[in-house]
């Protein structure tokens, strides 16, 4: 009698188990960390919740699902080792020890005990098997140990735009120089397909109460680049006969502002909202956070005021209103801070201040509409993925490659925030050189 | 010999073949690759392919056609033309960071690249024993064996059977040869070049295409 007691409740157990464990699984609001085989890495760990982002039912990770996301980074990149390159029935032997034509091969999930930077779980000396006779063809390279190729500073195994031999020699003369330079104005281009509409005045304000009542919010708006160009209050508040909404979201943002969320939801600042989660927060993140701001939400108006339309507040003090990281922390004793405060100042031309927004979200080249323009990438974290990527079109503006190169190779100085020069010293300018010498 | 290419979705193999072709070159060579596919599918093939089939070694030899035909025209008639004779603009190896032109192997590359995404059904790639980039360089014993053959004797392709992967292929090699003083020039000041004394008409190095079998 007691046996059978026991087995019953052992059976009604398991059920009940396996029936909660089925329908968390099948629910994707439910919170399915409890199927993790692991921690997830800094650059996905937003979206954990999101398995269906990665995951195919009942299947592995998806390539697909890989590319939805960083296809067109690699893209831009100019990917060094393309999966195209490799697509040869001559590099069988070659892919049969190593398939890099896969993201996972390299780049495995929830193995936060093997993770290293940039999320590779390979073994540091992953470049051995193609590149061990590289020393063969040039005796620079003798001596070093595989292990360095990816993490010396030197090469990066898919952006190599500002690391690529021609470009070091090309711009590898001189020493640690940094000059006076500038970054090159903004241009803001919106898909407005109301055609031109006349500028409006706080008279036109044609927000209900107790919004109409807030004179501030009213003459921050009438002094706006939005009321310039006649957008009013509906326009975003109710839009096409909308209810009227206190917070329009995203959206209506995007209504007109086509480039600025697509970058912003790529980023770690929005892709939970583009896995359909709810807004990425500060008590999510792994980075260090200020208190005060662990409930705040991310969205367009996080760090940009939509009434007063001045974008410089969101370049500095949108971001330290939540990082207090070592990094963040530094910046305001840096040498990029005070290049910011003379441009705010009007003490320094347009251009030539450091904000934060001036590396993390850099103005960038972009073919829009027909035309070359230069755009703010909202993906705050492109540029750090590796962050060599901020030299072409942010350290080069002031700084010399060499400089460039060092000082990013040197998490001290990262720490300080670029207080103070470099302690490490890259040679791969100096092993360039030397070959056309 | 080979195994012919010759089973169920063969038509809609020569459809796809046919659509990447003439998507990217000229209609004259597509003609040309038409009449020879259309006398290979009659049994008349170089390759002896049985009737109502064409043999591996005739489509390679009809891809082999175009392939080198478009490689010519680029050499000559545009990177030669516009960089070394009429000065407009020059063809870099950084083409898109310089804003110049392609180099002609990169032509090769990107076209073979973007042919690879749309068909399994062939492959080709350029290869030389004296590689700019390691690894062109010959990695198979087909590869090697044919480069030197094609070194030895340009008018005569290289053909054979390999196992990569799993997987049998007809792999034919063909000699590449410098049409234009651009193609000696950039190689022989390369630093990254294995020799400098290429001359116009010199055997650079060969086009090998790929084609599975079995």
């Amino acid at each position: 009698m007691h046996s059978t007691l026991l087995r019953l409740v052992w059976g009604l157990a398991t059920v009940g188990l396996a029936g909660w464990l089925a329908f968390t699984l099948a629910n994707p609001d439910a919170d399915r960390r409890v199927f993790q085989p692991g921690a997830l890495t800094d650059g996905h760990h937003q979206i954990e919740l999101a398995c269906e982002s990665c995951h195919a039912p009942f299947g592995g990770v998806r390539q697909e699902a890989c590319l939805g996301c960083h296809a067109a980074e690699l893209e831009a990149a100019l990917d060094s080792h393309a999966a195209s390159i490799f697509d040869d029935p001559r590099n069988a032997a070659d892919l049969a020890r190593i398939d890099v034509r896969a993201c996972i091969t390299c780049h495995t999930e929830h193995r936060p005990e093997i993770t290293a930077v940039m999320g590779v779980t390979l073994p540091a000396d992953f470049c051995a098997p193609c590149h061990e006779t590289v020393a063969d063809d040039r005796p620079t390279h003798r001596g070093l140990s595989m292990d360095t190729c990816a993490s010396g500073g030197c090469h990066n195994y898919h952006d190599n735009r500002a690391l690529y031999e021609d470009f070091l020699v090309e711009r590898g003369d001189g020493g640690l120089e940094t000059f006076a330079g500038a970054l090159p104005p903004r241009e803001t281009w919106v898909s407005w397909d109301a055609g031109e509409r006349a500028p409006l005045t706080a008279a036109d304000a044609d927000a209900p109460a107790p919004a109409a009542g807030d004179r501030a919010l009213i003459d921050a708006w009438a002094g706006s680049a939005h009321a310039a160009a006649g957008v009013g209050c509906g326009d975003c508040h109710r839009p096409e006969g909308t209810a009227w909404s206190d917070d329009p979201g995203l959206s209506a943002c995007a209504a007109c502002h086509e480039l600025e969320p697509e970058g912003f939801l790529a980023g770690r600042h929005g892709m939970r909202l583009a896995a359909g989660l709810e807004a990425m927060s500060p008590a999510h993140a792994r980075l260090p956070m200020r208190a005060d701001a662990r409930s705040r939400t991310l969205g367009c108006g996080t760090c940009h005021d939509a009434h007063a339309v001045d974008v410089r507040p969101a370049a500095v003090d949108g971001c330290l209103a939540c990082h207090d990281d070592e990094h963040s922390a530094a910046y305001a004793d840096s040498p990029h801070a005070r290049t910011w405060a003379r441009e705010l100042s009007g003490e320094g031309p347009p251009g030539s201040g450091v904000s934060c927004a001036s590396c993390h979200l850099p103005r960038e080249p972009r073919r829009v509409a027909g035309a070359e323009r230069i755009v703010v990438e909202h993906n705050q974290n492109a540029n750090l993925r590796p962050n060599e990527k901020m030299i072409r079109d942010v350290c080069l503006r002031c700084h010399s490659l060499r400089l460039s190169i060092d000082a990013l190779a040197d998490p001290a100085l990262i720490r300080r925030n670029f207080a103070g020069l470099p302690a490490r010293h890259v040679a791969s300018i100096d092993m360039a050189l030397s070959r056309r010498e | 010999m080979y195994g012919n290419v010759r089973d169920s979705s063969a038509a809609v193999d020569w459809a796809v073949m046919m659509m990447l072709l003439v998507g990217r070159h000229r209609l004259a060579t597509a003609v040309l690759l038409v009449s020879v596919l259309v006398a290979g599918c009659g049994g008349g093939s170089a390759g002896g392919g049985e009737p109502g089939g064409i043999s591996p070694q005739a489509m390679a030899d009809a891809l082999h056609t175009v392939i080198e035909a478009d490689r010519t025209v680029y050499a000559r008639h545009v990177v030669n033309r516009l960089q070394d004779q009429e000065q407009v603009i020059e063809a870099s190896e950084h083409w898109q960071d310089d804003r110049t032109l392609p180099l002609p192997a990169q032509m090769f590359r990107m076209g073979a690249e973007l042919a690879a995404e749309r068909t399994d059904r062939f492959r080709y790639a350029l290869l030389s024993k004296w590689p700019v980039n390691a690894q062109n360089a010959p990695k198979t014993e087909m590869e090697a064996a044919g480069l030197v053959a094609v070194a030895a004797d340009p008018s005569q392709p290289f053909y054979g059977t390999e196992s990569l992967g799993g997987v049998d292929y007809f792999t034919a090699v063909y000699a590449d040869v410098a049409v234009a003083e651009a193609c000696v020039n950039c190689h022989n000041a390369h630093p990254d070049s294995a020799r400098d004394d290429f001359a116009v008409g010199d055997i650079m190095g060969g086009v090998v295409i790929r084609i599975p079998v079995g």
